[in-house]
């Protein structure tokens, strides 16, 4: 029970701590941007260890966070082998192909206006369907191995992609088209000089979005098969083993790759969309 | 027309595409099927064909393509078999059977619809908090975000079983999963939308001498309300594909994800295009039941 006072009282301390760097006058200083949201993560995950050891909660239906760093320090290739097969083969390759797919379509899209009328309503509606569901049929056609969980993902990428590359396409103003006709710029001109720039801050929406479903799709189709390695197969395993540890770790490290991706796409685009005015500090 | 005439054709552009998919997909069970029946195929016997590229065995055997379009067990089921079987599973079967799609698609909706009202209600208290308390904004928005980086969803059937483990059963479980997902999108929509009368409507205000909380009710809340119907709509249907991922792991139970799952058991292709398409169904009436709420809310605002 001590241990749960703690908590709150460790929870109390901290929250005044951030509201008072928050309303302070270094809120705009870069490492107060950066601390506050740390404090508030170590926060939570103190309260976490404190809460489970004082409620004395079974570490094998909520492992605490010291348990499930044990874990993730101990099984470490393990842990990578099934990160390469999830993450590098399946949601990877599947990323690529999703996008160099909606890419082209989008391209055939822009340039026929009865294509844009006739297919993007049904883009945007396939898009906002439980694609994810295609799973099972598609560990059918594909086999256990990374490939289907590639076609997943491909299927779950493409509608989104191909909805923001042809809305950015769009962008551009008519004055600015009119403006690439009077030095006489052919489509191809045009379209890498003025319409491929404009449009990507909306291709940067659209990877951002494809980012974590590309990640979840590849989880969830192990769920439907797959061989003996990869995160979706080895949290299936621990549940069944129940050994829960075992599933954070995997949470950990799914975790860890999709910031990390997210994080470096946030970068591309800053370096890509400098222009963009909600790049602007 | 003008608007419906492209989308006609590119729906039954998509539909004839399908049935031409079909014939290579199917072609090898489907000649199997006919040779048996004493019908003679170009090259004969099962071993021969076994190698045999599907698209070749497609083209060397024209008379036997009506077999890929009605198969039992097909690799890819011909789409008036999938209508037929939504058909006969909602409207020939008593929709409490659990044969019945209606029955699985009402537990599938009733756990989406919980969820979703708990995670809207989550998503626009937090988004109050945090337009009001800069230390809220600063602390918890980046780690809003962040989660959205973890791949919930792919533990979701994982918490099911664990929540199942300590005795929470049956339609809260799924509902939790799928506030979780419905509410990110309210979250930013809703933080945005607060955040969008400019400053001069704002200082307008102040000059009235109006408190924050009158601030808040005429300026603020009306304001938000595009953005709310907006990300409204998101989050409904990421609610209902947070419902149908939780619903995996109940091998044979209820619901949607179920029929799924268990349709991929027996190798019952048909019934998977069905779930499918009734969950594809189920996910197009709420959004445009969202859609037309927002229509006429927004309308009695003057905002549209």
């Amino acid at each position: 029970m001590i241990l749960v006072i703690a908590a709150f009282l460790m929870w109390a301390g901290l929250w005044a701590v951030n509201v008072r760097l928050a309303n302070g006058p270094a809120a705009n200083r870069q490492a107060v941007k950066l601390l506050v949201p740390v404090l508030f993560g170590l926060t939570i995950l103190a309260m976490w260890e404190l809460i489970v050891r004082g409620l004395q909660v079974p570490l094998v239906i909520l492992p605490a966070p010291s348990v499930i760093a044990a874990k993730v320090g101990d099984s470490l290739p393990m842990l990578w082998g099934d990160f390469v097969q999830t993450f590098v083969k399946g949601a990877l390759s599947g990323f690529a192909i999703g996008i160099a797919a909606a890419f082209v379509v989008a391209i055939l899209v822009d340039r026929s206006d009865f294509l844009r009328r006739g297919l993007m309503p049904v883009g945007s509606f396939l898009a906002a369907l439980p694609i994810v569901g295609t799973a099972p049929i598609l560990v059918m056609w594909y086999g256990y191995d990374w490939q289907s969980k590639a076609a997943v993902v491909v299927a779950m990428v493409f509608f989104p992609m191909l909805v923001n590359i042809t809305a950015g396409l769009q962008e551009t103003t008519q004055m600015q088209r009119d403006q690439m006709q009077t030095w006489a710029a052919s489509y191809w001109q045009g379209f890498w000089k003025l319409r491929l720039p404009a449009a990507m801050p909306f291709v940067f929406n659209g990877l951002k979005i494809s980012s974590t479903l590309a990640l979840i799709g590849a989880i969830v189709a192990e769920f439907f098969g797959s061989p003996i390695a990869g995160m979706g197969f080895r949290i299936s395993v621990s549940v069944g083993q129940l050994s829960l540890d075992m599933v954070w770790a995997e949470i950990f490290v799914a975790a860890l790759a999709g910031s990390l991706f997210y994080g470096a796409l946030s970068l591309l685009e800053h370096w890509v969309t400098f222009w963009h005015p909600s790049q602007r500090r | 027309m003008r608007r419906l005439a492209p989308v006609l054709v590119v729906v039954a552009v998509l539909v004839g595409l399908w049935y031409l998919a079909c014939v290579p997909m199917n072609i090898k069970l489907g000649l199997s099927m006919a040779e048996r029946q004493g019908a003679v195929v170009h090259p004969e016997g099962n071993a021969a064909r076994r190698d045999m590229p599907a698209v070749a065995l497609a083209i060397g055997n024209p008379a036997y393509w009506g077999q890929s379009w009605s198969q039992q067990k097909p690799r890819l089921p011909a789409p008036h078999q999938v209508v037929n079987e939504l058909w006969k599973t909602t409207m020939q079967v008593a929709p409490t059977s659990k044969r019945s799609l209606v029955f699985h698609g009402w537990v599938t909706l009733s756990a989406t619809g919980l969820g979703f009202l708990i995670g809207s209600t989550m998503g626009i208290l937090l988004a109050i908090g945090i337009v009001h308390s800069r230390a809220m904004d600063m602390s918890v928005m980046p780690w809003a975000i962040a989660s959205q980086t973890i791949p919930i969803l792919a533990i979701a059937p994982m918490i099911i079983v664990v929540l199942a483990s300590v005795g929470l059963q049956g339609l809260v479980p799924k509902a939790l999963i799928s506030a979780y997902l419905s509410f990110f999108p309210v979250v930013v929509g809703m933080v945005k939308g607060l955040r969008s009368p400019s400053p001069m409507d704002l200082d307008l205000m102040r000059t009235w001498s109006a408190t924050r909380t009158q601030t808040f009710a005429k300026l603020r809340m009306p304001a938000s309300a595009p953005y709310l119907f907006a990300s409204l709509k998101i989050g409904v249907a990421s609610s209902l594909v947070g419902t149908i991922v939780a619903e995996l792991p109940a091998g044979g139970g209820q619901g949607l994800g179920a029929r799924l799952l268990s349709g991929s058991y027996y190798g019952q292709t048909v019934q998977i295009w069905a779930a499918l398409f009734a969950t594809a169904i189920l996910a197009a009436g709420l959004v445009s039941l969202i859609g037309a709420i927002e229509r006429n809310v927004l309308k009695r605002m003057g905002l549209a």
